[in-house]
């Protein structure tokens, strides 16, 4: 009993630092209505503010909680900065500007916490006072998670006096559920913006300062935390403090137990929960309908052909590439296979996303799914290669089947992030299943044929199925399929109402952008003779997020800039120190300066030029 | 012969009864109204005709097939078009392409991932726009269209799968008062040529008088009157309803403006 009694225990301390990252990604959530990656970055600076000060100062017990609170006021000024110089101009842009813009950030932190803290783990100081561990019924308890215990509880009544008892608490609430109320009331929205903005951020550095005596500060902290956030706010619905409240003692009390039965599972725990919560809830365990949707963005305009003059532009270009591996170096043959196979897969996010409107934060769970399935069909199964290359797409186009089934259930932030959830557990999976998946080892040896094995022959192998495949996306871009996965992403009432099976229609494209993203990954495994889970990890969905930004979201060439500048931007930083800086930095610069990306920029100049087709129908 | 049978439609939100046995015949070729100030419950009522609302109680029938528990896009394949009071259209297409739209998914040609949508049914979707005035527009996207504009091309998207029966939700809500008399013109004519039967709310009397063959009249979710205009003019209870209840009616088009 006593056992069980401490393991609860362990959930609740748990539970509420978790609850103190979330509740302040949720407020931001709520009012501004953008979902802030960068939220992890501030909980790691809050942790690293809080070993620095504490450990300088010194001071016994003030001295500590002094650290602590100081840390998460700097991160709150952190977070003004940030929302003063970047949000505040972005407000109106689609939510993938947001998260993308949040993301650079995300970099640019953590290049700065590498050059003033260094890359080693800093073991923090015990809390003072609180060092002990004291017996309940029997078991050891750490005082320090007594105290957080409280915490959590006195954080969120704090949060809901203010929220209750103030003008701005009721501003903030009233924000939330009717934004243009808010407008028509004449409060100043910019400073509202901010306050919730700087409270969240201070509130996710409390979360972080307070951890320093439970666990080394890393550079890892960031974004091993905000997956788990991102499920807390979704589970209790976007907006809602009590929400992440209980959320959070639900993932880390389920969590607390579930290890004791079955020890791999707190990986994708969470993100089982927050699939089952989504499916019978579709807004959360507390949200409101009509909370999933970031602000509304401008009407896209018509697709339009391109003329015969670019046309001819276009295929010259396509055959520039395929004579290029005579010219240029192996090297750079290499490369051009990396641009390609970015080029498919950036195209079938787009596809799903751009199109169809339905933003995803996993795409990468169906290009390593291609990629491991066909990694597996040779490892294990022994087929030649070409089999493989089929079983590739058909897995990955299964998993999109299954997992979209789901997704398409849902909408806006609420969909993002249940593909989020299905990467996740397919990242798990793979993993810790060790036996079949390689775990961390990954699968070697997943070369070509003998006949392909030559990089120029495999150039001419990727270069038909990459090229093939985006030339078979933008057709049905313009067929009928297409165009009704664009009028359900316009008005899905409109769709319902001209007969359309809505997400019968969703599901289908979730499914093919899947196989094609898998096909993408097929060709993928077989350039690199290997593969590894982090083919499926948050870091490939987010690359793919912004090769679309960058070349453009509105149009049906932009993932193909995107993905051929993000590969070779990529290239030719990640030399540098401080790569991830620059990178960051780039993208807040696209963001900000150019949201029509690339090819937004390219179609001003092909009308300038008379390339593109005005002419109306 | 009547195209549509109505009978002991109720619904209510929480506490409040929105519709409350509603009972009403449409007879083929009939223009019929349904008017009512605002918050009358004429939408819902809509709605539960075209699938998209289950009612708590009561029966629809087209042409004798019981609508309740039918799926709305199914509904509209047995022949039921619908416009909307707040328009609906696909804004990033141009406006002949929403009703190549509508002809693609008649034609069940929605999951065809070979042809050109825009090479499809383009003549026929350009006789629809004619019938509305539109085929000057036909090449603008839907987002540029003006309010009174997007009513017009509803309409046409509307009238593609060629419907038995039309149910139109305010059709002129929000449009200048010269364009609302245009736009019930235009459908009444239509309704004539093509023969189709149209159910249609309407907040305001002015409109509705000039065109409507018979008119029903709702208050507070239940029917209170019907009849022709002349006898819905005279009836003392319809009076009541909007002359005593005159800041009701003033209050509802100033919010619609
Ligand atoms: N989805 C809903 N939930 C709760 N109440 C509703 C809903 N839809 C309509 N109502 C209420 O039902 C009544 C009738 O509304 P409605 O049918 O829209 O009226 P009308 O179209 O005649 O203006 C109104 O009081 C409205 O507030
Ligand atoms: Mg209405």
């Amino acid at each position: 009993m006593g056992f069980y009694v401490a393991q609860l225990l362990t959930g609740l301390a748990n539970a509420s630092s978790l609850f103190l990252i979330a509740c302040g990604l949720s407020i931001i959530f709520g009012v501004t209505r953008i979902v802030n990656f960068a939220h992890g970055s501030f909980y790691m600076v809050g942790a690293y503010l809080a070993y620095t000060i504490v450990t300088t100062l010194d001071g016994g017990i003030f001295g500590f909680w002094f650290g602590v609170v100081v840390a998460a006021v700097i991160v709150g000024l952190l977070g003004l900065l940030v929302e003063v110089t970047i949000l505040r101009r972005i407000y109106h842009a689609p939510e993938l500007f947001q998260l993308v813009a949040t993301f650079g950030v995300v970099l640019i932190i953590q290049d700065a916490a590498l050059a003033i803290w260094g890359a080693e783990d800093l073991l923090g100081p015990r809390a003072p006072g609180l060092d002990r561990a004291v017996r309940i019924m029997g078991e050891p308890i750490p005082e320090y998670d007594l105290a957080l215990i409280l915490i959590g509880p006195l954080v969120l009544a704090g949060i809901w006096l203010v929220f209750h008892r103030t003008r701005w608490g009721v501003l903030v609430r009233a924000a939330t559920q009717d934004r243009e109320m808010v407008g028509a009331l004449g409060v100043n929205q910019a400073w509202l913006f901010s306050a919730a903005f700087v409270l969240g951020a201070a509130l996710a550095g409390l979360g972080g300062a307070l951890q320093i005596p439970r666990e080394a500060v890393s550079l890892q902290m960031d974004l091993s935390v905000i997956g788990d956030a991102f499920v807390v706010v979704v589970i209790g619905g976007m907006g809602s403090v009590a929400g992440a409240f209980v959320a959070a003692v639900l993932i880390s009390v389920l969590n607390a137990f579930a290890i004791l039965i079955f020890p791999q599972i707190s990986i994708v725990l969470p993100f089982i929960v927050m699939a089952i919560v989504l499916i019978v809830r579709p807004y959360g365990l507390f949200g409101k309908e009509g909370s999933e949707h970031g602000a509304p963005s401008e009407p896209e305009q018509p697709l339009r052909l391109l003329s015969s003059r670019a046309t001819i532009v276009v295929m010259a270009l396509v055959f520039a590439l395929a004579a290029s591996p005579a010219v240029v170096s192996d090297f750079t043959t290499i490369l051009l296979v990396d641009v390609m196979v970015a080029t498919l897969f950036a195209v079938s996010l787009h596809f799903m996303m751009g199109l169809g409107g339905m933003v995803s934060f996993g795409h990468a769970a169906y290009f390593g799914v291609g990629a491991y399935a066909a990694a597996m069909a040779v490892k294990f199964a022994g087929l030649p290669m070409i089999p493989a290359m089929l079983i590739g797409p058909l897995g990955a186009a299964a998993a999109a089947l299954f997992f979209g089934w789901f997704c398409v259930r849902l909408s806006g932030v609420y969909l993002a992030m249940l593909t989020l959830a299905a990467a996740q557990i397919l990242w798990g999976v793979t993993f810790q299943w060790q036996d079949f998946t390689g775990g961390d080892d990954g699968i070697l040896g997943v070369w070509p044929a003998k006949w392909a094995s030559s990089d120029r022959v495999y150039f001419y192998i990727a270069f038909v199925l990459c090229v093939g495949g985006i030339w078979f996306l933008r057709r049905v871009a313009h067929s009928p399929f297409g165009y009704g996965l664009r009028g359900i992403r316009d008005s899905d009432v409109r769709a319902e109402a001209i007969g359309m099976d809505v997400k019968f229609h969703q599901w289908m494209g979730f499914a093919l952008a899947g196989g094609f993203a898998g096909l993408a990954g097929v060709v993928f495994a077989f350039s690199k003779g290997s593969v590894f889970p982090d083919v499926l990890g948050i870091g490939q969905s987010v690359d793919g997020l912004i090769m679309v930004l960058l070349g453009g979201i509105h149009a049906l060439a932009g993932p193909i800039f995107g993905a051929g500048v993000f590969v070779l931007i990529e290239d030719w930083v990640s030399r540098l120190d401080y790569w991830r800086f620059i990178f960051g930095a780039i993208i807040l610069v696209v963001v900000l300066l150019a949201p029509d990306g690339v090819a937004g920029g390219v179609d001003r100049l092909l009308r300038a030029v008379g390339l593109r087709r005005e002419e109306r129908a | 012969m009547n195209v549509l049978e109505v009978r002991g439609l109720t619904k209510s939100f929480g506490g409040l009864v929105a519709v409350e046995d509603v009972s009403f015949d449409l007879a083929a070729g009939e223009f019929l109204a349904l008017i009512g100030p605002n918050g009358a419950g004429k939408t819902t009522c809509f709605n539960m005709v075209n699938g998209y609302l289950r009612p708590d109680r009561g029966s629809v029938e087209l042409e004798g097939r019981e609508l309740i528990g039918i799926k709305p896009r199914r509904i509209v394949r047995m022949g039921v078009g619908r416009t909307f009071q707040i328009t609906r259209t696909f804004l990033s297409m141009t406006v002949l392409e929403n009703v190549q739209m509508a002809l693609i998914s008649h034609h069940r040609r929605m999951y065809d991932i070979f042809s050109r949508a825009t090479r499809l049914y383009r003549d026929e979707a350009m006789a629809l726009l004619e019938l509305v005035s539109m085929q000057e527009q036909a090449g603008r996207a839907c987002s540029e269209l003006a309010y009174g504009d997007l009513k017009r091309l509803e309409l046409a998207i509307a009238l593609a799968p060629d419907p038995a029966l039309l149910l139109m939700d305010e059709p002129t809500a929000g449009m200048a008062p010269s364009e609302r008399v245009a736009l019930m013109e235009l459908t009444a004519q239509i309704v004539a040529e093509r023969g189709v039967s149209v159910l249609f709310t309407e907040h305001d009397m002015d409109v509705v008088f000039a065109h409507a063959h018979r008119i029903l009249v709702l208050n507070r979710g239940a029917l209170i009157a019907e009849g022709t205009g002349d006898e819905i003019r005279e009836n003392a209870l319809v009076q009541e309803v909007y002359l005593g209840g005159g800041t009701v009616f003033a209050a509802a088009e100033a919010r619609d403006a």
